[in-house]
């Protein structure tokens, strides 16, 4: 019986490796942009961020995770959980949009970079607010001009 | 107790293999889909009309252009029966009046899909209780190949074969045009037998997009050769710029973004294409609806008359009609200024597995506003389509009251004449007549409700209304006298 489920165990494991090395599963812990267009859907902001102004200075991962340890790891778990479940179900809206706790990680990103520039104004604490973020203006910076 | 352990335990694993297995199968097949691929089942030439042989080769853009079959409505446009589209005769009587004397008095409907323009002209008892020509097929048919056989049976140079963008092939067919116009709509409508097809818009070899209307092949060249600027049409203002020997030819010069526009003006545009004349595209001076008025009021029929539509049976005025002047429209408002083509919302790119196509479904953005407009525009799409519809209710309200102005205007024109008012004497409310109503038409028969320029269609049916009020003044004066 132990001999029967340990082999069982084995090809749980081998599948499940092999799985996990096809789908390119050691790729979505780096910051490497190209992990984001694994799969197609975001091909269009790949593709649009390589000629946006912050190509040379940001990668996906600088403006859509949070900066500290704790924050970066459970926002990657959240959206990974997302995006592979929308992907295989195929169930998601389309344009994809963001998500309101995404919005705001990428908000205190933007201010994060930009705190020299934009401290006269958060002083006021007005930034916080959705209708203020600031690509509701900048929306191009990031992901280049929209089509 | 342990056995039931082991095998529960067993079947959790198995359990689980399996679901990792399916997991990979997933994985797989969307990583195929990545990768693009086209068959060449059929050899496509400029001979092949029929759309089922493209199909065969481009079976995503096939299917969804059937789909244009499928019966649609959004608050102004389409809607009706399965069999039936609405009359716009029925639902707004202002028009009986308008267009009394004329066709579109008999019979008057809202839009179809694509697939059914050619069977719904010849059953409209515009077509089948009022003489037509043949110039009627240049937007209802896949004509090229039918035009050209007439054009080379009339001595036009070259082969049926010859590329239809060479010289030989544009001779053919604008030999071809000019003939077919001429006939009548019975005869004519024998030559055809597809609605709009593949080959109207691309080239069968590359697919790259082509026009192939002789009516805007001519019309934007005599575009180009106006003054009137045209900054969202890039080439033709650097074509402007340069030597001007040769003529405008969209086919060569226009952008792939151009053309996605390009193609949907070669029908969905303002024409004549009456008896009297073949059919032509009136833009010479400019696309404004004022140009286009200006260059009918100047133009002499062969004969000599001057050109008007029809004379309205009640008024005795000389009118113009308005066909469906949505690339005018367009011209003028803030989408087509910011580069957005006509395609780009109706005929949005979607994604099929991981192929990005553009939906050769041509219908209303409001029908799929996640694809046509949140591209650009992220809001909710509640909020787009009531964004849109802000805007088409404020010109529905403006038109209506315009038309009421015309409407009040014919009757006095025509009590005026009951009274023994001479032509004569009621030229001033004539002319007032024929250019009101003009606008009023221009905004009626152009199919986006005012959406497609707002601040522009709300110009022209101020005008409209102002123009209908003098012609009442003018009549008013004239009994004032007597």
């Amino acid at each position: 019986m132990k001999t029967l489920l340990a082999i069982l165990f084995g090809t749980l494991a081998g599948a499940g490796g092999y799985t996990f090395f096809y789908a390119r599963g050691l790729s979505y812990l780096s910051d490497d942009p190209r992990a984001c267009v694994n799969c197609h859907i975001m091909r269009e902001q790949f593709d649009g961020w390589q000629k946006a102004s912050h190509h040379a200075h940001a990668v996906c991962n600088d403006c859509h995770v949070p900066r500290g340890f704790i924050g970066k790891w459970l926002t990657k778990a959240e959206n990974g959980w997302h995006h592979s479940r929308g992907f295989t179900l195929q169930d998601f809206h389309e344009p994809v949009r963001i998500k309101p706790g995404n919005a705001a990680v990428l908000n205190a990103n933007c201010l994060h970079c930009h705190k020299d520039f934009t401290r006269e104004i958060t002083a006021h604490r007005v930034l916080n607010d959705e209708e203020l973020y600031c690509v509701r203006c900048h929306n191009s910076v990031g992901h280049g001009p929209r089509r | 107790m342990k056995t039931i352990k082991y095998i529960l335990l067993l079947l959790v694993a198995a359990a689980a293999t399996v679901g990792v297995m399916w997991l990979y199968e997933n994985i797989v097949t969307r990583k195929q889909e990545a990768k693009q691929v086209a068959f060449k089942i059929a050899n496509l030439t400029e001979m092949t009309v029929d759309p089922v042989e493209w199909g065969k080769n481009f079976p995503r853009q096939y299917d969804a252009y059937l789909r244009t079959a499928e019966h649609t409505g959004t608050k102004y446009g389409g809607g009706g029966s399965d069999s039936l589209a609405p009359s716009k005769l029925a639902e707004d009587p202002r028009l009986v009046a308008m267009f009394n004397g004329y066709a579109f008095g008999i019979d008057y409907r809202a839009r179809r899909g694509h697939a059914y323009m050619l069977s719904d002209q010849r059953e409209t008892k515009r077509v089948t209780q009022r003489p037509q020509t043949g110039a009627c097929l240049h937007c209802h048919a896949a004509n090229t190949v039918a035009y050209r056989k007439a054009g080379l049976d009339a001595g036009a140079p070259g082969k049926l074969d010859d590329p239809l963008g060479s010289a030989n092939g544009y001779a053919q067919l604008q030999k071809g045009f000019e003939l077919i116009g001429k006939m009548t709509y019975s005869n004519a409508t024998k030559l055809v037998t597809h609605p709009i097809a593949c080959v109207d818009c691309h080239d069968p070899q590359t697919m790259q997009l082509r026009v192939t209307r002789p009516g805007f092949i001519n019309g934007i060249k005599a575009l180009a050769a106006s003054a009137d600027p045209v900054p969202h049409l890039p080439s033709v203002e650097k074509w402007r710029r340069g030597d001007r020997k040769e003529g405008y030819d969209a086919n060569l010069l226009a952008s792939r973004q151009e053309m996605r526009s390009f193609v949907c003006a070669q029908c969905h545009v303002e024409y004549y294409c009456g008896p009297k004349a073949t059919l032509f595209f009136p833009w010479n001076n400019g696309l404004k609806v004022e140009q286009i008025e200006a260059y009918y009021n100047g133009y002499k029929f062969s004969d000599g008359t001057p050109f008007s539509d029809w004379k309205h049976a009640e008024a005795g005025t000389e009118m113009l009609k308005a066909q469906h002047p949505e690339f005018e429209l367009w011209s003028q408002g803030i989408h087509a200024r910011s580069g957005v083509s006509c395609a780009d919302c109706h005929m949005p790119y979607k994604r099929e597995g991981a192929i990005k196509i553009s939906d050769h479904w041509v219908r209303s953005p409001l029908l799929h506003i996640n694809n046509a407009c949140q591209v650009c525009h992220h809001f909710p799409e509640a909020e787009i389509k009531q964004r849109v519809e802000i805007i088409q209710d404020r010109n529905h309200k403006l038109m209506l009251r315009a038309e009421d102005a015309i409407v009040a205007l014919i009757a006095a024109v025509k009590d005026a004449a009951k009274a023994g008012a001479t032509d004569d004497q009621l030229k001033p409310a004539h002319e007032s007549h024929r250019k009101a109503q003009w606008r009023v038409d221009y905004i009626n028969a152009e199919n986006s409700m005012g959406f497609h320029a707002p601040q522009e269609a709300a110009r022209i049916l101020g005008e409209a209304i102002d123009y209908a009020r003098q012609g009442q003044l003018a009549v008013a004066t004239l009994a004032q006298k007597h």
